[in-house]
């Protein structure tokens, strides 16, 4: 059995006093996608970039395909390519340039031509890269990272600051690559995107990894795959008590004025809770039910939203 | 899969040219800069004759007279003036005039010795006076006037402005181009490919070297067009001179760039390192002006030692072996700067 492509034990890195990873562990089998969940600040990109070797951990170990980086780095260099967060490629450049330029570094690589099918910019094929719109210069720097014809992909929030057309267009794209049996390790605070993408998810948060698994296993964990959200007109006030002897209830939150039961069969607790609100003469403002999703495993975990950071 | 490799080395020399040259006021500065800058001091320091010698006689009893011997025996360059006594005073202090001539028995001349023109009115005064008063020349003694090409101001200063032009696009080519691809977590990027380092640094200098190449050429025949600047060396012991200098000087650049985050603090750090060589390394006027306590220490910058090596081969045409110290100082810096900074040197 081949070696996993990623392998990191106990990693931690401090900056002065902040410990920004927290004796993380994490294994990625090849051929597998990987998305790291989590709010900005977490440690998410700290840890993608020990694991790419680029800055040196404080504790721990990294492998990748069972080598450390130690004495192999000019050979894992060669297999693994990436779009790191907030790099800027060169404005004065086209793009045909750019993609030149990385593929000059590697021994094994792919077209310039037949990358840029891949990503979709064919017809940007020779505009300056300040001329390109947030989306395309995203989609160039995933070119960048795939002209290598890499084995592993690092991809650090990729999809930050993108419109929907923009994420579906680099989703296609990564999804070619696992076809052809690449792996990715990817970062992200969208929990649509983890769940599209990625075979499993890992939870981080404070520089740990508090949950692991796939997104099912995850939304599984909750102990319910409902959530119930619904807020009363005026002062009115239902006891925690009250709901959480609801059928089918596992969790009560409130927020904001919201409050969020978490429940395993809508169908049954829905009528209950409607029969109780009607009981006490109390008006809903609102009510909203939804498939849970990683964004409520995250809740349930930590109290807090994805993107409250 | 491709067959056809491409060197990475060429292909980074390739991004560094191409952006530079994508920037329409980085090339302002590389080719118009110099030549302004040469064209306007040339200009201003043009050779021309020394001004006349201005002198005042306060009027009163025995002035007339005394214009009328001063006229007649202190030749062309002499100018005198009959002023009321006030004034007359008042021009000296101003520098109006350089010297008073006032009459009586014995006739006084008041003037600041400290005046370099007060000094030279002093003497074709005196002599005149003297004439006037009967004195005959004992000997007669020949002339001959030149205007030599070499010793003129401006053939200091050309040189001067080459090594000042090799200095500056060394650092700022290489520091800002540096400290920007480090602000825009570039370098980090190529940090992540296999990329040997080595390409990339030799990468910064062979793209200076190019525009370089050309600034010298167009700043040279300018000056030679325009100011018949002679060019007494060899053309290949001047390359060797100018590509030394520059390959040396963009050490200096990588070391000044290898750890600063931001373009403003690289930019304090060149001017830091930058300003004393304008000053003290003979650009403008020669480092043998300052005290002879600190000139050892002059003598062993950089700049200084290119300076000294481009007028020797320029303009009084000297070989290679002939300015083998000063260049064995360029040559030391530029070793010394690109080992540190290479180990020193920030990716991230």
């Amino acid at each position: 059995m081949s070696p996993p492509a990623v392998s990191c034990h106990g990693l931690i890195k401090r900056y002065d006093k902040v410990v920004a990873v927290d004796g993380l562990d994490l294994e990625v089998a090849a051929g597998e996608c990987f998305g790291m969940l989590g709010p900005n600040g977490a440690g998410k990109t700290t840890t993608v970039e020990m694991i790419q070797g680029l800055i040196p951990p404080d504790g721990g170990t990294v492998q990748l395909f069972g080598l450390p980086w130690e004495g192999n780095e000019a050979d894992l260099r060669q297999r693994l390519g990436t779009a790191l967060q907030e790099t800027k490629l060169p404005e004065k450049l086209s793009v045909i340039e750019t993609l030149r330029l990385f593929r000059s570094f590697y021994r094994k690589s792919v077209s310039e031509e037949t990358v840029l099918e891949l990503v979709q910019l064919q017809e940007k094929r020779d505009s300056w890269v300040n001329k390109l719109s947030g989306g395309q210069r995203q989609r160039l720097a995933v070119a960048c990272a795939l002209v290598c014809d890499p084995d592993i992909l690092f991809l650090d929030e990729p999809t930050t600051g993108l419109d929907p057309q923009s994420r579906r267009q680099l989703w296609d794209v990564i999804n070619q690559f696992r076809s052809r049996g690449g792996t990715v390790v990817l970062t992200t605070h969208y929990m649509e995107e983890a769940e599209q993408l990625c075979d499993r998810v890992g939870v981080v948060d404070h520089g740990k990894m508090i949950a692991l698994g796939s997104p099912k296993q995850l939304i599984a964990g909750l102990g319910a795959e409902h959530v119930v959200d619904f807020a009363v007109a005026g002062e009115a006030v239902l006891g925690d008590a009250e709901l959480s002897a609801l059928p089918g209830v596992t969790r009560v939150h409130h927020e904001d004025g919201h409050t969020r039961l978490t429940v395993q069969r809508v169908h049954q607790t829905l009528p209950a809770l409607m029969a109780l609100v009607g009981g006490r003469n109390i008006q809903l403002a609102e009510l909203t039910t939804h498939h849970a999703t990683l964004e409520d495993v995250f809740m349930s975990l930590t109290g807090r939203h994805l993107r409250d950071g | 899969m491709t067959g056809d490799r491409l060197s990475p080395l060429w292909q980074l020399t390739l991004w560094r040219t191409r952006e530079f040259l994508r920037e329409p006021e980085a090339v302002f500065w590389v080719f118009a800069f110099p030549i302004i800058l040469s064209l306007a001091l040339g200009i201003a320091f043009k050779n021309r004759a020394p001004d006349n010698v201005k002198v005042a006689i306060p009027a009163g009893a025995g002035a007339a007279e005394l214009k009328a011997a001063l006229d007649a025996n202190g030749g062309k360059k002499l100018e005198t003036l009959v002023l009321d006594s006030a004034e007359a005073y008042n021009r000296l202090r101003t520098g109006g005039v350089s010297l008073l001539v006032i009459p009586g028995e014995p006739v006084t001349l008041r003037y600041d010795s400290t005046r370099q023109e007060s000094d030279i009115a002093r003497l074709v005064v005196a002599s005149a006076l003297q004439e006037a008063g009967g004195r005959r020349d004992v000997r007669t003694i020949g002339e001959v006037r030149v205007t030599e090409p070499g010793s003129r101001y401006i053939d200091f200063l050309i040189p001067g402005l080459l090594g000042m032009n090799i200095m500056g696009t060394g650092l700022w080519g290489i520091g800002f181009g540096l400290v920007s691809a480090r602000q825009r977590k570039l370098l980090k990027r190529f940090l992540a490919t296999p990329m040997r380092k080595s390409n990339f640094m030799l990468a910064f200098m062979l793209s200076r070297l190019v525009f370089l190449t050309l600034e010298v050429v167009s700043v040279v025949v300018f000056a030679w067009a325009v100011f018949s600047i002679p060019v007494r060396g060899s053309v290949l012991a001047i390359a060797g001179v100018v590509l030394l200098g520059a390959t040396s000087f963009a050490g200096v650049g990588l070391l000044v760039a290898s750890r600063a985050r931001t373009i403003e603090g690289v930019s304090g750090l060149m001017n830091l390192v930058m300003m004393p060589m304008w000053i003290c390394s003979g650009v403008f006027f020669s480092w043998s002006r300052f005290p002879e306590a600190v000139q050892p220490f002059i003598r062993l910058l950089p700049l200084t030692a290119l300076n000294d090596a481009l007028r020797a081969v320029m303009i009084d045409g000297e070989s290679l072996v002939g300015v083998a110290g000063l260049l064995g100082v360029v040559a030391t810096w530029g070793l010394v700067t690109f080992g540190v900074a290479f180990k020193i040197f920030r990716w991230n």
